[in-house]
């Protein structure tokens, strides 16, 4: 259980320019095993960017992250991957020719390792497609295993960015606005699928539907221009004047 | 697919061998230009690696083939491992300088790997013989079978050669590997996301594609005893493209319907006018692209799809 | 230092001529993200033309200005029948529908005016040599390298000071914001594809005495062109020129100095240079 010494992820000092405009400065966050942190802040505060740093996707110019203490700044995106440092993206970027079913079992492969075998078929990727259509069921989308992505309703789609990431088997899942776009009938089974996420993954999510992250997250990061505001618990946050001048004014919560 | 499908373009490659008659040399060409457009399927298809530059590949085999029937030993096996061996390891050091780049930098640079390949052949004359080119001669296959005036073991060497590719090809594409292939094709970005090391898995597909092109090359210059600058040239790559395109992507049989069609016709035009083939090439590319994006394999699903309902038509039960 | 002197001059006029063709490529490939390899079809068409009507009398810059205008005309035909389902197409598609029209151009050129070297008559009063004070100078080279200025500043006024020109740098800096903020994408292309390959056509005209005119046109520079504009960044008009003169001076420095390896000099360049900056040396800022 050594691993539980340390936080699941740590961020200290994470800083970004681009030119003259600061994306992050200064940035320190700390997700526990099985945290809930909600990250909240008006448009352009920088909060997909900071899940850009974090996945390696934009390179950082100061700070560390570590993964359950392991020091993964200098890690590629695909590296952080790998050590159980998942993301979804806020707009979709799945595989669209390929069947709903393949999108996923393309990634148990990479997480399996199997993904390198260039002359056996059989065994290891069936192995992957039967574990696909687990993760699928678990999302209440098995019944259209076998569509191609470029042919599903978006809310659906969505839900199978967060299927894939599921498959990767992650300590840390960062979510971006997972809900995003979809019509909100929709909105509520994406909702519903978030509640059943494994206890034992850190979810760090980011989303504009200020009921939702009130009811998922235990702890809100509020972020301002690249920094952080405030951090607290959702009671605190929401009855901060400071937060509530700057970005809940128009909320009623 | 129905696996006696499967048959069908083997069996006919086979029925040409004992009724080609003087076309053999022909059709060596064609088993030669269907493994350099396979060895594009991969790299192009499936892996989506934009390249106007396998002419290297080609000509770097076909070169490599030369120089070690001449200098080392005559034996065409060994000239072939060897010559598809050394193009695997000049396809990973190029592809690890390249292969971070996408698009039309991407494009541009393997162009420009293959023009340099191409002047430092022409200006190393004393090595590779220049514009003349190198004329050698080579042992019997596996010591038995030598290279008759007529091509016959010309032919049958390089199908069994294309067999095997095609074997290794086909097992590559349905892997797991082959799957991530696709993906990388579709979105690096995703592809990223789920851990994969898109740059090593491109520059893998890259040397195996390439050793495939080498192979090609090699085959072109054993059976021919011959290779010139031209096996270098842009317009191999080019034409390796149009071969793809023109049968169908990520099919593998594309390779074989496109590179024979498009040498028929090359011929055929070309005996009426040296430049009316490459109005009908040209015509036809701009066809396939507009109106038949699956390539000719396309039409010939639809002819397999009337076929069936016309046999189930037919049949009383 | 005469020797410098010849080579710098040159190189300049071979740049300018390899700027004007390549203009109309880079905001092609920059703007609406096509890969379009008939480029040099359309530089070859002027020529053609104007080599055509020059040999009927027409006088040679009449010629030049009929040729421009027919390039353009074809570029036009061209862009609303062959080049508008491909925008939504990938790079492939687009890489062998324009092979393919290659092809078409030489054929038909070849049927229609055979295939050897058309010899495009340079006016009487340019075609002398003119007294640089420590040698003489073909007066044509001078004539180029001064065409190719003041085009390029005609570009630059247009592209920096005309509201077409912001429109265009808004377009391709950020294609999708500039369809938000009602721009006329597809309109602003198709006048610009048009504008590209009038450029290209007088390029084919006036830098006929630089590159050969034959059926093999399309093909053979290509690659020039599209160097052009790989290093000098997609859709960056100041990058293709910088590339363009840069390329013509080396080239032609090559050509002087070591013969044997000129092609093989241009190339490793151009590969260094597009490893180093594989978005080009002036890219614009949606890539940059």
């Amino acid at each position: 259980m050594s691993a539980f010494a340390h936080p699941a992820l740590s961020v200290r000092g994470l800083c970004k320019s681009f030119g003259a405009l600061r994306v992050a400065q200064s940035i320190d966050l700390e997700l526990a095993h099985g945290a809930r942190v909600g990250l909240i802040g008006p448009n352009g505060a920088g909060k997909t960017t900071l899940v850009n740093l974090l996945t390696g996707v934009l390179p950082a110019d100061a700070g560390t992250i570590s993964l359950e203490g392991e020091v993964i700044d200098k890690l590629k995106p695909e590296g952080r991957v790998r050590r159980g440092l998942a993301r979804t993206h806020q707009i979709n970027t799945l595989l669209v020719e390929e069947s709903v079913r393949d999108n996923v079992a393309i990634a148990i492969a990479e997480r399996e390792r199997v993904a390198w075998s260039m002359l056996r078929y059989a065994k290891a990727w069936r192995a992957c497609l039967e574990e696909a259509d687990e993760r699928l069921r678990e999302m209440g989308i098995m019944d259209v295993a076998d569509r191609r992505v470029s042919a599903l309703p978006y809310g659906q789609q969505r839900l199978l960015e967060i299927a894939i990431a599921l498959a990767l088997k992650p300590r840390v899942l960062l979510l971006d606005e997972p809900a995003a776009g979809v019509p909100a009938a929709e909105a509520h089974h994406i909702h519903e699928v978030l509640e059943r996420l494994p206890a034992e993954i850190a979810i760090l999510i980011i989303e504009h539907d200020m009921d939702v992250v009130f009811r998922f997250a235990r702890h809100i990061v509020v972020m301002v221009q690249g920094r952080v505001l405030k951090r607290g618990a959702p009671a605190e946050i929401a009855a901060d004047p400071q937060v509530r001048a700057v970005y809940l004014g128009r909320s009623t919560v | 697919m129905n696996p006696a499908w499967h048959a069908l373009p083997w069996l006919l490659a086979i029925a040409f061998y004992f009724t080609a008659g003087g076309y053999l040399s022909l059709g060596t060409s064609i088993l030669v230009y269907i493994l350099l457009t396979l060895s594009l399927d991969l790299a192009l298809g499936y892996a989506g690696i934009i390249t106007l530059g396998h002419a290297a590949f080609f000509g770097f085999g076909a070169y490599g083939a030369a120089l070690f029937a001449i200098h080392v030993n005559a034996d065409p096996l060994l000239g072939l491992v060897v010559a598809t061996a050394v193009t695997a390891v000049f396809a990973v050091v190029t592809g690890m300088l390249i292969l971070h780049t996408q698009g039309v930098t991407l494009l541009m640079l393997t162009l420009a790997i293959a023009v340099l390949l191409a002047e430092a052949a022409n200006r190393a004359y004393k090595v590779t013989g220049g514009d003349d080119g190198l004329q050698f001669t080579m042992g019997p296959v596996l010591g038995l079978f030598r290279f008759d005036l007529w091509g016959q073991t010309a032919y049958l060497y390089t199908l069994v050669i294309l067999f095997v590719w095609f074997v290794i090809a086909w097992k590559v594409v349905h892997s797991p590997f082959g799957r991530s292939l696709d993906g990388i094709r579709q979105s690096q970005a995703r592809m990223r996301a789920i851990g994969t090391p898109v740059w090593w898995r491109l520059i893998a597909i890259y040397a195996i594609s390439a050793a495939m092109a080498g192979s090609a090359g090699a085959l072109s210059a054993q059976t021919t005893r011959f290779v010139g600058l031209n096996t270098l040239g842009l317009l191999v790559s080019g034409i390796a493209v149009v071969m793809l395109v023109l049968g169908g992507t990520r099919r593998l049989y594309g390779a074989f319907l496109g590179a024979a069609v498009y040498v028929v016709v090359q011929d055929f035009a070309a005996k009426v006018n040296p430049f009316y083939w490459m109005f009908v090439i040209g015509g036809l590319l701009m066809a396939t692209v507009l109106f038949l994006e699956g390539g000719l394999m396309e039409v010939l699903d639809i002819g397999r799809r009337w076929l069936r309902r016309l046999l189930r038509g037919s049949d009383p039960t | 230092m005469a020797t410098a002197t010849v080579i710098l001059l040159d190189g300049l006029a071979y740049g300018m001529v390899l700027f004007i063709i390549s203009v109309g490529l880079t905001v092609t490939m920059g703007l609406m993200r096509v890969v379009n390899l008939a480029h040099g079809g359309f530089a070859m068409a002027g020529g053609y033309l104007a080599a055509m009507m020059i040999r009927a009398g027409v006088p040679f810059f009449a010629a030049a200005a009929l040729a421009t205008l027919a390039a353009g005309i074809l570029g036009g035909i061209a862009e609303m029948t062959v080049f508008r389902p491909l925008y939504r197409k990938g790079e492939l598609a687009q890489v062998l529908m324009t092979f393919g029209l290659t092809f078409v151009f030489i054929a038909a050129l070849t049927w229609l005016f055979g295939t050897d070297v058309k010899i495009l008559p340079i006016p009487s009063y340019l075609a002398g040599p003119v007294d640089l004070g420590f040698r003489t100078y073909p007066t044509y080279r001078l004539f180029l390298i001064v065409v190719g200025l003041l085009l390029f500043l005609l570009v630059w006024f247009v592209i920096e000071g005309s509201l077409y020109g912001a429109r265009l740098r808004a377009a391709v800096d950020n294609p999708r914001m500039a369809r938000a903020v009602g721009i006329d994408v597809n309109r602003l292309f198709t006048i610009t594809f048009v504008i590209g390959c009038a450029l290209a056509g007088f390029g084919g005209v006036i830098g006929a005495e630089m590159l050969q005119l034959d059926p093999f046109y399309a093909l053979r520079y290509l690659v020039l062109f599209l160097v052009v504009v790989a290093v000098g960044g997609l859709g960056s008009f100041k990058g293709s020129f910088v590339a363009a003169i840069t390329l013509g001076v080396v080239e032609t420095a090559g050509k002087f100095l070591f013969t044997d390896i000129a092609a093989f000099l241009l190339f490793a360049l151009v590969f260094v240079l597009l490893l180093w900056r594989p978005n080009g040396l002036l890219p614009p800022k949606s890539v940059a």
